[in-house]
């Protein structure tokens, strides 16, 4: 490929990626937020994890819901791990290990 | 004065390296992973560098890299990344509120590594609290650098890894399980992730693209608000 239109998809794509990083952050934060917006901008951190989560637990990448997948069966004990400990790192060792454990029994 | 300044500025780099690095264990294998299929798409380690470093998004470089392949328009690759990064717009307007009043600068450097882990790992820290912009920024940093060498070093060598090696592709998944459990303060918490996973997941298999991210995550903030609302209002009658 021509190394300038490479240039040209790579710069357009920086301005795709940072403006939706940027410009909500600049805009609210020298702003007073009214007590509605930060009600729901609350709930985003939870709603959003739960989205981020849940397709990748319930579903491949081939995109058909299924039961039992390893990912899902390692979910459940890495959650009792990070509720127990309340510790990101211990949690992704133990998920490894689980998820590692889950290949070779599935 | 000065030796002050460095031992706090130690203790920025420590307390961001000591968060930022299940992100940067996460990263490794899917950097990799990027760097061989940019390989195999004709991109070098100088392009992919590139890419890493202006772009910095896992998701949207691995649908730019296989549309570049396929020759698709440069239109088509910019209008599909700015699609499937537009969820960013969300964590941005979620971290206004515990960046409030940083100077616009600060922002403008902050904003370029705002990803799904980075914001996921400094809301929980933000919240619990002996956090500042300074070590969040540490983190973003950190998860960017892991980034664009994982992703070179893909270009490289990643043909020789084996996939699956040590249960290394579950690392994100895991994280993301324990930053959940930190935002489930209150049953309220648990039901409004669960009501989103739900949501995104019926999306996820029915339609195509990636908008399942930020739909479920609106209608399950906003059922979530408007459940508080009729909750208030009942208790004050």
């Amino acid at each position: 490929m021509d190394f300038r239109i490479y240039l040209a998809i790579i710069a357009g794509m920086a301005f795709a990626t940072y403006l939706p990083r940027m410009l909500p952050l600049v805009a609210l934060s020298n702003r007073r937020i009214p007590p509605w917006l930060a009600d729901w901008l609350d709930l985003i951190p939870a709603a959003i994890l739960g989205a981020l989560l849940a397709p990748g637990l319930f579903a491949g990448e081939t995109r058909a819901f299924e039961l039992g997948r390893p990912e899902l069966i390692a979910a459940l004990p890495t959650f009792v791990v990070a509720l127990k400990s309340r510790s990101l790192g211990l949690t992704v060792v133990a998920g490894m290990f689980c998820y590692w454990l889950a290949g070779k029994v599935v | 004065m000065a030796d002050r300044t460095a031992e706090r500025n130690r203790g920025i780099l420590r307390d961001g390296l000591g968060t930022a690095w299940p992100i940067c264990l996460g990263y490794i294998p899917i950097g990799l992973a990027l760097g061989v299929l940019a390989q195999k798409a004709g991109l070098g380690p100088l392009e992919t560098a590139l890419m890493s470093t202006l772009v910095f998004a896992g998701g949207s470089q691995f649908i730019a890299v296989a549309m570049i392949k396929s020759g698709a328009a440069l239109v088509a690759i910019v209008a599909t990344t700015f699609m499937v990064n537009l969820r960013h717009a969300l964590m941005s307007s979620a971290l206004a509120l515990p960046l409030k009043g940083v100077s616009r600068r600060f922002l403008a450097l902050f904003a370029y590594g705002v990803t799904d882990e980075s914001f996921a790992v400094n809301m929980a820290k933000f919240r619990a609290g002996g956090w500042d912009r300074w070590r969040a920024l540490v983190v973003n940093h950190a998860a960017n650098l892991t980034w664009i060498v994982s992703t070179v070093a893909g270009a490289w060598v990643g043909e020789f890894i084996p996939a699956g090696a040590f249960g290394i592709d579950y690392a994100l998944t895991a994280m993301f399980i324990c930053l959940l459990v930190f935002q489930l303060r209150s049953r309220f918490y648990a039901i409004v992730a669960a009501f989103s996973g739900l949501v995104a997941t019926a999306l996820y298999v029915t339609i195509p693209g990636n908008s399942h991210i930020v739909i479920a995550a609106v209608t399950a903030a906003t059922a979530g608000y408007a459940m508080r609302r009729s909750r208030a209002a009942r208790g004050a009658l």
